[in-house]
């Protein structure tokens, strides 16, 4: 699975991409949530869990909680930005 | 309309002289004129929008340079509404302009933003942000959105024809301390060109009628690998049920509320007038640095809370810190606390003082 990164959470997990191993990473076997997902990775980069806005996107489309992802989904990250 | 002016694009056959005539009939308004609204104002007027409005209040610095790049050296220290207007008006003398020199707060944003057609976010700061978002929802009025940051930028067209909003994006406004804001932002100078030159086609193509417009869908520009990627997004139905704004914008504001300058407190201050003005420094800045003309008392930030008895809450109240940030934050806090208190944040504090105070 491929996390595309964007905005500070670029800074935050240190590049621009992420690439996560296989599912057995969350301790379940197939089908996972982005919840659980963000969950990971709350744990692996707390920083990400001071954002209190943050859009994640499975497949280009925005995605619930509730979403349900596999290893060959394209994950993004999406934090608002603010410059003008 | 002197139609040879715009030849090279009613030439086109899905635009014609028919969106050109729409053009000139439409009005637009462009919040902020920095990195974003520069280059969307430039081309709107350039290619005949009718009546382009203005919200600035921001004077022109040397760091805005790299990227806004309407202004010159020679216009450091200038306020940006006049050198914009003074631009545009030689660029296009057939455009109506309606400016406004002054932030967008919650006071004055649906009085602005209620007289145009489409709205091209420009700001820089997240209150500002949602505070558009709020207004447009209110009114009834698409807005095209652009932000950056670093080498990236987001693009979108909310609050399009009863589509998604920014809160069905972002549901909650982010603190100041998560997510680099104002001036700490760093960015590549051309990023806000190509950003709030995209702003500019989605405003014309709303106008106009052509196109498909971003609506309900994310673009993410990504400059350092030149890739383009949209993330469709759909309503949230309740973020349409808005009927006013906020009481506040929250404390985390960067100059997004009713601001002062230095020139105009010196004014002030060598008319005679004795002005309540707070400075929020520590008490170690204040004893190290403080002008003894202003007569500011000293309540740092994180006292100000606990000691609002100390302030004549009947009079106007002008906020001062170095250089203007925690001024705001100091605002956002009282407004909380009490919102029909008449608050003014020194914009660019101490540090503007000093490079531009004129008194004598």
């Amino acid at each position: 699975m491929t996390i595309l990164l964007f905005g500070v959470t670029k800074d935050i997990i240190g590049s621009s991409t992420l690439s996560m191993p296989s599912s057995s990473e969350f301790g379940i076997k197939k089908t996972k949530t982005v919840k659980e997902l963000k969950e990971y990775l709350g744990k692996m980069y707390p920083e990400l869990k001071k954002l209190s806005s943050l859009a994640v996107a499975v497949n280009n489309s925005y995605a619930n909680d509730d979403t349900i992802i596999d290893n060959f989904d394209e994950i993004a990250l999406i934090p608002p930005v603010s410059g003008g | 309309m002197n139609f040879k002016r715009y030849q090279r694009q009613t030439i086109l056959k899905d635009f014609g002289a028919e969106a050109q005539h729409k053009l000139k009939d439409s009005s637009i308004l462009v919040i902020g004129a920095g990195g974003l609204g520069i280059p969307a104002l430039l081309y709107l007027n350039a290619m005949g929008v009718g009546t382009i409005g203005i919200v600035e209040q921001d004077i022109i610095e040397i760091t805005n340079l790299q990227r806004q790049v309407l202004y010159t050296e020679k216009d450091l220290g200038r306020s940006k509404i006049e050198v914009v207007l003074e631009r545009l008006r030689a660029q296009n003398s057939n455009t109506q302009f309606k400016t406004f020199d002054t932030f967008l707060t919650r006071h004055n944003a649906l009085e602005i933003i209620s007289q145009f057609d489409v709205i091209v976010d420009g700001s820089d700061n997240f209150p500002t942000r949602y505070l558009i978002n709020d207004a447009c929802v209110i009114l009834k009025k698409p807005f095209v959105s652009g932000a950056i940051q670093g080498f990236e930028g987001q693009l979108s067209v909310f609050n399009y024809q009863g589509g998604p909003t920014y809160r069905c994006l972002f549901p909650n406004m982010p603190t100041q301390k998560e997510i680099p804001n104002c001036n700490e932002n760093g960015v590549l100078g051309v990023i806000p060109g190509i950003v709030g030159n995209l702003q500019a086609l989605e405003a014309v193509k709303i106008v106009a009628g052509i196109g498909e417009i971003l609506n309900g869908k994310l673009l993410l520009f990504n400059g350092l690998n030149q890739s383009y990627q949209t993330i469709t997004f759909s309503l949230q139905p309740g973020n349409l049920m808005l009927q006013e704004l906020q009481k506040s914008y929250g404390a985390e504001l960067c100059e997004a509320t009713a601001g002062i300058s230095v020139e105009e407190i010196a004014e002030k201050i060598k008319a005679g007038k004795a002005l309540q003005i707070i400075d929020v420094r520590t008490v170690t800045e204040f004893e190290s640095l403080s002008l003894p003309q202003v007569k500011a008392v000293n309540i740092p930030l994180d006292e100000l809370k606990g000691r609002i008895q100390e302030l004549d809450l009947q009079i106007p109240i002008y906020l001062l810190c170095q250089s203007g940030k925690r001024s705001a934050m100091a605002m956002g806090m009282l407004e909380e606390i009490n919102n029909q208190l008449e608050l003014y944040n020194i914009i660019g504090g101490v540090d503007r003082f000093l490079a531009h105070h004129k008194w004598n």
